[in-house]
């Protein structure tokens, strides 16, 4: 996209240090339930570039700690994004992302709600009813452009 | 006495195992009552056939044509034909021919993709609807050929569904836009929207995902994304085509009982109304006789918690005596289940 970017000037921050993890299970049962928590699952989803900027959306404040809610219990995982302007038509996009690198990273038996913060918004109710449309998301996930967006997106968050 | 007004539950017979996507839709063949097709997102339908021993194998697969998802089947009245409506953008016709099924004919039309196709009751029209908001009428003509009558507009979103009603050439779609829409034909050939069901006739608040007809053809039950199920109700059943509309209009609303999107109903020719929703769980729900003051009033009558790893997509009851339930999932599989009373 070489002209008219959504939001031309985004503020950087700075990234959060990564907290190193100790792992209290018995490493020698591979059977055992490890327990999920919501920083694990920030860890997923903070290094994805967002689809305009060469930044990460941590960098961006698109994400924060807070970002994610978890009821590991039942299995509910709840992600809120907050779009760096409030008409942002890349809202979508990044919707997209989050939810395919959880799809990814997180055992099958996840629910997983994406949705842009409260007031964030534009068009808040008709982007968040899209992006929990699962059909929609299956046939987005079946157009190749989209997916080589996604997976651009995506490839930091890997690294 | 309601024999079915007993203490009930799911009883898991049998898991089939095959696709390697999500399961998206399934249609029990309504004349030869042993075989089930399934269809996904591995582009593939899988037709599966229930042998004497009581279990189901993998019959045949139908491959290669479609080149997406393929969302929903559904077989003619006579159960010689199968139709599939495919994220491609088209809706594919096989025949089954001596046990092996030929791809026919392919309707071609929408903009992207389909997501749902229905037959009518006699079997001469088709309908399907899709992402480009439209539903399309089409004719079954001899020698295999499948002509467009009509393109309807009307819907100002994706249409999820569309189900012809059991016994009249009235035609009923629903989906992204809350509503739930009724057509039927003017005597002229011409096809109109006579009703529209949307929140200010008491319907849905978000995405309809499905409907079903109870066996007399006088309710119907509605599902969505709002979490409810809706029944509603005509008075004239038979006022519904040329003679004068009989509009339709909202019974009850069971909420309360899901909690996440409801995406599939199926309603029962005895009258037990079974959803399959996002929360892994079938729920059957079955009219209370107790004291209807203010009109039906519906009760929950058993609930299967994980009949399944992931989403329900579909849940039908089999046309037979059998009391069977069959579900499909985003694990990728479909379930086989019997109602069986527990007293």
């Amino acid at each position: 996209m070489v002209s008219g970017l959504i939001n031309a000037n985004p503020t950087v921050y700075e990234k959060k240090e990564r907290r190193i993890r100790d792992h209290p299970s018995d490493p020698t049962d591979e059977y055992a339930v490890e327990p999920i928590d919501d920083l694990e699952i920030f860890d997923h989803i903070r290094d994805i570039k967002d689809p305009e900027h060469p930044y990460s959306l941590e960098e961006l404040k698109v994400l924060t700690e807070e970002s994610v809610e978890l009821d590991d219990k039942r299995g509910h995982v709840r992600v809120t994004f907050t779009p760096t302007v409030e008409h942002c038509s890349m809202a979508t996009v990044i919707g997209l992302c989050l939810r395919v690198k959880l799809m990814r990273s997180l055992p099958s038996r996840y629910k997983v709600d994406i949705r842009v913060a409260p007031g964030t918004h534009a068009t808040e109710a008709a982007v968040n009813k899209q992006l929990n449309d699962k059909e929609r998301v299956a046939a987005a996930l079946e157009n190749p452009n989209l997916v080589d967006m996604v997976d651009e997106c995506l490839a930091p968050s890997y690294a | 006495m309601n024999s079915i007004d007993e203490m009930v539950e799911l009883r898991h017979l049998q898991t089939l195992e095959g696709h390697t996507d999500r399961v998206w839709g399934l249609a029990w063949n309504p004349t030869n009552t042993n075989l089930l097709a399934s269809c996904s997102g591995d582009k593939t339908v899988r037709i599966w056939e229930q042998s004497s021993s009581a279990s189901f194998h993998c019959k045949a697969v139908l491959e290669e044509t479609h080149t997406r998802t393929i969302r929903s089947c559904a077989w003619s009245p006579s159960g010689k034909m199968l139709a599939t409506a495919s994220f491609d953008a088209t809706t594919a016709i096989w025949e089954d021919i001596g046990g092996d099924f030929e791809c026919i004919s392919t309707l071609e039309g929408h903009e992207n993709e389909v997501k749902s196709v229905s037959w009518n009751a006699s079997g001469s029209l088709i309908a399907t609807c899709g992402r480009d908001k439209s539903v399309w009428i089409w004719e079954v003509e001899p020698g295999n050929e499948f002509e467009c009558v009509s393109v309807l507009q009307g819907h100002t979103q994706d249409v999820k569904m569309v189900q012809w009603h059991p016994s009249m050439d009235v035609l009923f779609s629903c989906g992204y836009d809350n509503s739930i829409k009724i057509w039927a034909e003017d005597g002229d050939d011409d096809w109109h929207c006579v009703q529209t069901l949307n929140e200010a006739s008491s319907g849905h608040t978000s995405t309809v995902w499905a409907l079903s007809f109870n066996a007399s053809g006088d309710k119907m039950v509605t599902c969505s994304d709002d979490l409810t199920i809706k029944i509603w109700g005509t008075d004239n059943l038979h006022g519904q085509s040329n003679e004068g509309f009989a509009p339709w209009k909202h019974l009850c609303t069971m909420s309360g009982y899901h909690d996440r999107t409801i995406f599939s109903v199926h309603w029962s020719r005895d009258g037990v109304i079974a959803t399959g929703a996002a929360d892994d769980a079938i729920r059957l729900f079955v009219e209370n006789d107790d004291g209807q003051v203010d009109g039906p009033m519906y009760k929950l009558l058993s609930k299967k918690e994980k009949a399944h790893e992931m989403d329900l997509n579909s849940i039908q009851w089999s046309p037979s005596e059998k009391p069977l339930l069959a579900s499909a999932s985003d694990d990728g599989t479909i379930r086989i289940w019997e109602c069986a009373s527990t007293s």
